[in-house]
């Protein structure tokens, strides 16, 4: 089972799209262009948000991705913002207690608000 | 890989994995019919999923240390109300004593899935008897 991934610069910063299952399998794949939209992202980026709307599954590689993101976010002084989970992203994070932790919006429009 | 279902009370289910991350996705989308057919929400099949699929994960990462041409098996007996899963397999045995979910206020990247196996479900249990491998026994049961 593959994710699809894609990416677009936006005025306030990066929007990813994942779509399929996030899983030790293809988990590096997100990772790898996590890499390369942090590698193109300027001084004046402020946020990159991360769209789990059609993410049918993720596991604890994917929830390692996203606190990975989250840590180079803080030290390239980005904002992460996590855009309309899905519900078995909701799941996973809701066992692991991480909904408190990341910056978490209903839909692109709110996450944009503010910055 | 292979599967094998023979009736035997509430249903005995067979299923043999090569343990490589691109069959992990079988796994779930064979156990979720299962789940739901023995009585639990989507929900909880969720999360049921989740954590087997933590324990498949770490057969492959540690039992097998990342060879893919090895093989896990489940046994899943499903009746109404609950759902026993057995893992097996024949890579180097889990030292139960070394096992320990992380803190959670700890957020970093990685030990979830120990976590998540004993938040989900009633009975994990680690068998190292056998000659070879690890048998882990997961029960769940519908409240």
């Amino acid at each position: 089972m593959k994710v699809e991934i894609s990416t677009e610069k936006m005025h306030a910063g990066f929007l990813m799209k994942l779509k399929g299952d996030v899983d030790m399998n293809t988990s590096p794949d997100v990772r790898s262009t996590l890499s390369d939209v942090f590698k193109q992202a300027t001084p004046g980026a402020k946020a990159l948000f991360i769209d789990l709307s059609q993410v049918r599954y993720m596991d604890s590689s994917g929830i390692a991705t996203m606190v990975e993101a989250m840590q180079t976010c803080m030290k390239q002084g980005m904002r992460l913002r996590l855009v309309e989970l899905s519900p078995s992203v909701r799941d996973v994070f809701e066992l692991a207690r991480l909904a408190s932790v990341f910056e978490i919006f209903p839909s692109l429009t709110e996450a944009s608000a503010g910055l | 890989m292979t599967t094998e279902r023979r009736a035997q009370g509430g249903g005995v289910m067979t299923l043999t994995v090569p343990s490589h991350p691109k069959f992990l996705y079988v796994i779930r989308s064979a156990l979720y019919p299962i789940i739901i057919d023995s009585g639990f929400s989507k929900k909880d099949a969720r999360k049921i999923i989740l954590a087997v699929d933590e324990a498949c994960s770490n057969i492959i990462k540690y039992a097998y240390e990342g060879d893919p041409a090895k093989s896990i098996t489940l046994v899943v007996t499903a009746d109404a109300g609950r759902i026993a899963i057995q893992l097996k397999d024949l890579g180097k045995k889990t030292d139960p004593s070394k096992i320990a979910p992380r803190k959670l206020e700890d957020v970093r990247p990685g030990g979830l899935g120990t976590h998540f196996m004993g938040a989900v479900f009633d009975t994990v249990r680690y068998d190292t008897e056998q000659d070879q491998g690890t048998v882990l026994t997961l029960v769940k049961e519908k409240r």
